[in-house]
């Protein structure tokens, strides 16, 4: 298992040995990886912001509400960018070797954690505006 | 020189140029939590000022990845550049946890 996730660690930061498998699918093809890529790191990006916002701007909720729904947006989004390098690595594989793209529960998860930290806000703003 | 049907090269430029952008919010909205805050602000300032050099990292890596998308026809994969730029936005990540420890 610890093996299993060096190995692909390694992998993120040697494409050479990823040029060294299979063969070079249709440069469209990896172009299209790329932006599924980018388009992660947005998400990422998106969340950190999500982060320092709840956190400058909800600044009613008490200190430990506020800091751990910020920390949970800012993990997220840190979460998020690594499973981009990660998914596009094994996606850039799985086309050299002509196997099937990787298939993920990740998209799943992220959506389940939306929802939980959507509702923790409005929990935490209606209960601060009870509480006011 | 005939374009490329699917326009994959330009795309994929922009997709760059967008993300960048959002990079810049980011930056710039930690950048307006410490100008608004009130007494001293001098670590808060280092870690802003770290999180702009970091997005200054992203947009060189940007800027080589579409200068090589531009100049060939079949642009080879991303190859390095794709984890540089997870790095740089990992490090943002840990930069606005640390700002979180604030008001500085």
């Amino acid at each position: 298992m610890i093996r299993k996730v060096l190995d692909t660690v390694r992998l993120w930061f040697s494409p050479q040995r990823l040029r060294a498998e299979g063969v070079t699918p249709d440069y469209r093809f990896s172009l299209a990886n790329e932006r599924t890529f980018l388009a992660w790191l947005r998400t990422a990006l998106a969340l950190l912001a999500g982060g320092i916002a709840v956190d400058q701007f909800l600044t009613d909720l008490r200190w430990a509400v506020r800091t751990t729904i910020a920390l949970v947006l800012l993990a997220g989004g840190a979460l998020c960018a690594i499973r981009a390098v990660n998914h596009w690595v094994r996606s850039e594989r799985a086309m050299r070797r002509g196997d099937d793209l990787p298939a993920s529960r990740f998209p799943a998860l992220l959506a389940i954690g939306t929802v939980l930290t959507a509702l923790l806000v409005i929990g935490a703003v209606l209960l601060g505006r009870a509480g006011a | 020189m005939t374009r490329d049907p699917g326009a994959q090269p330009e795309r994929t430029r922009l997709a760059w140029r967008r993300t960048t952008l959002s990079f810049a919010l980011v930056v710039a909205l930690a950048g307006r939590g410490v100008a608004t805050a009130e007494g001293a602000r001098g670590a808060g300032a280092l870690l802003v000022a770290t999180t702009a050099l970091l997005w200054v990292a992203f947009l060189a890596l940007a800027h080589h990845r579409i200068r090589t998308l531009t100049a060939h026809r079949q642009p080879p994969p991303a190859g390095a550049t794709v984890p540089a730029a997870t790095a740089v936005v990992a490090a943002t990540a840990l930069c606005a946890g640390a700002l979180l420890a604030g008001p500085w």
